[in-house]
């Protein structure tokens, strides 16, 4: 039975597994018509026909992670690596007999590459579906409190 | 000390035939002189029409280092201004863009002034009667920007009072703005979201460059658009459908030849593009009803014509680069020597079809964004350059690729696709506008 908890642990999970560099892991966490989305605009309800940063299915974030360890990707030429520090998921549906499990869980996200280091802050937005007993990502939204300012490169996924 | 400043002969120096010293890159005199001299001679793209709809709307911008707001008056009319109170210079607007009512107001002292940029109202005006206060400038406003031209509710402003006149120093090349707008069935655009905003630390001509450079993508690239092609070329199964994405970035990978016989086209005062004869964006999908429309607007003859034009790059000197095949309009903000502030906008094509909308933004987000892998790709480069470019082992920039001695500069012609003619080209326009205003030539110094 999916609880709460399992919702908790499972957006845990999530992040170490960025952290940790466990890309396929982490793309096993998705269902087939899973969404990575980080809107542009503030409360923005359509990636389609608004602008986004990014708005990808499988097929895009596989493309992004086999990049990484591309022999040519020079902008990996030191590699990245990222930090997730949570707040406590907010649940926002829990609901096992509809399926349908929502949460959202402030985050602070650090990337590194070479001698720098950037700093992120916002809301990552869970929208979850069960798969047999597991639960899979049917969309995760990231809302950057500074979605509208001019950012250099953001290689790794939030 | 000084090297450039007022000594043309100096920043002539700058730039060879075929060669430019790294000094236009990298030294922050030539980054000042940039911003005093080439900035305000240059007609430079200060925002599009759709995005001041209404009375009272604004936006600004800097053109080189200047704040400016543009206004949609009550009548109608356009207006530029200065961004700062005639009173002790605060900003008057500070956000990219809103709506001030029927008039700007000041937040200091509340001086307020009409959308036309003239002095409505000051608090206590009888303070300054005897004063002399009609006589100076500040009775007068907002300083208005004389220099401004609406092409096609394109906004371009040229700061100094003197200079080249706005169709003699776009000329032909204005035809890529006319073929993007013409890609409406309306033959009208309009600015519906925001701007993606990407910082860059590097200088702002390695991104202009870039723009008409047709012999790295298949190498940088490969990383980005190569990958894409390989996950697609596995996983796409039994699909017989090339999705939007894998078309979008197929094309980076085309080889050499591709490029080569696309061609580029280089105009007077250092405007230019890639893809004549064809481009990367030549085998987009239809989007279901579109072409009807088009015809139904325009006419077989002239849709098709419209439509054929798919040109991929075109570089408005200094600093700008429209892509009228998929509406999008990247502006090369200089920031500081080594960093600039690139500002990608998507025009919506009025009443087209969602889905030519829709391309857009992907195409935005996929090539232009700070999560673009593909922009990855490019602003690596333009780092390491600007790295590189401090070594005093060859204090050289070569653009030599397909060089002819007799080169005219200033001329409108099309040459081989993977030429740096137009990086020639713009260099010239460089050299031309940046000592425009300058004082007759000094001595040059020992």
């Amino acid at each position: 039975m999916i609880s709460e908890k399992t919702i908790t642990d499972f957006i845990y999970r999530e992040a170490d597994l960025l952290d940790t560099m466990q890309w396929q892991a982490w793309l096993d966490l998705f269902h087939p018509e899973g969404r990575y989305w980080m809107p542009l605009e503030w409360q923005q309800q359509d990636p389609v026909l608004q602008p986004s940063l990014m708005y990808e299915d499988l097929l895009l974030m596989k493309v992004r992670i086999e990049r990484l360890a591309g022999e040519r990707t020079f902008s990996q030429k030191p590699k990245s690596r990222c930090h997730h520090l949570l707040q406590a998921p907010q649940i926002l549906v829990c609901d096992p007999a509809a399926g349908t499990f929502k949460a959202r869980t402030s985050f602070l996200y650090t990337e590194t590459r070479g001698d720098t280091l950037e700093r992120f802050s916002g809301w990552a937005s869970h929208d979850l579906v069960p798969v047999g007993d597991e639960l899979k990502i049917r969309l995760k939204r990231i809302d950057l409190v500074n979605f509208d300012a001019p950012f250099g490169n953001i290689q790794l996924f939030m | 000390m000084a090297k450039y400043g007022k000594n043309p002969r100096a920043i002539g120096g700058l730039v060879r035939d075929a060669e430019v010293h790294r000094d236009v890159y990298v030294d922050p005199e030539v980054f000042d002189l940039e911003m005093e001299h080439l900035f305000p001679n240059s007609w430079i793209y200060v925002g599009h029409a759709s995005q001041l709809s209404k009375a009272g709307d604004f936006i600004t911008a800097n053109i080189g280092r200047q704040p400016v707001v543009a206004s949609r008056h009550t009548d109608g009319s356009i207006h530029l201004f200065y961004n700062r109170c005639p009173h002790k210079g605060v900003k008057i607007a500070s956000e990219p863009c809103g709506n001030t009512g029927k008039f700007f107001r000041c937040p200091y002292h509340a001086w307020s002034f009409k959308t036309d940029g003239s002095l409505l109202a000051i608090p206590l005006k009888k303070g300054y009667e005897g004063t002399g206060f009609t006589d100076t400038q500040a009775n007068d406003g907002l300083s208005r920007i004389k220099n401004v031209v609406v092409y096609r509710d394109f906004i371009f402003a040229r700061l100094s009072e003197s200079g080249v006149g706005f169709e003699d120093y776009f000329g032909e090349s204005l035809s890529t703005i006319d073929n993007m707008v013409d890609r409406s069935p309306e033959g009208k655009l309009a600015v519906e979201a925001t701007p993606i905003r990407y910082m860059h630390t590097c200088n702002w001509k390695m991104l202009v460059e870039n723009q008409t450079d047709t012999c790295h993508p298949m190498v940088a690239h490969e990383s980005s658009a190569g990958t894409a092609i390989k996950v697609w070329q596995r996983e796409q199964g039994n699909s017989t459908e090339t999705p939007m994405a894998v078309q979008l970035y197929g094309p980076f990978m085309s080889p050499y030849e591709f490029y080569e016989q696309s061609g580029i086209r280089i105009w007077p005062n250092g405007h230019g593009h890639t893809g004549v004869a064809n481009s990367i964006h030549s085998n987009y999908s239809d989007v279901e009803g579109y072409l009807g429309q088009m015809v139904a607007a325009y006419g077989e003859k002239r849709a098709h014509e419209i439509l054929g034009e798919v040109r991929h790059n075109t570089v408005y000197f200094p600093n700008i680069m429209v892509k009228g095949a998929v509406q999008i309009l990247r502006n090369f903000i200089p920031i500081a020597v080594d960093r600039t502030l690139v500002e990608s906008w998507v025009y919506r094509l009025v009443g087209a079809p969602d889905k030519l909308y829709e391309r857009a933004l992907m195409y935005n987000r996929f090539i232009n964004a700070p999560t673009s892998i593909v922009g990855h790709d490019d602003l690596e480069m333009y780092e390491r350059a600007q790295e590189g470019l401090k070594s005093n082992g060859n204090q050289w920039v070569n653009l030599r690729r397909l060089y002819e001695s007799n080169e005219a500069p200033d001329v409108t012609a099309v040459i081989n696709g993977t030429s740096e003619r137009q990086m020639r080209n713009q260099f010239h326009a460089w050299a031309k506008f940046i000592t425009m205003d300058m004082d007759q030539p000094v001595e040059a110094a020992e």
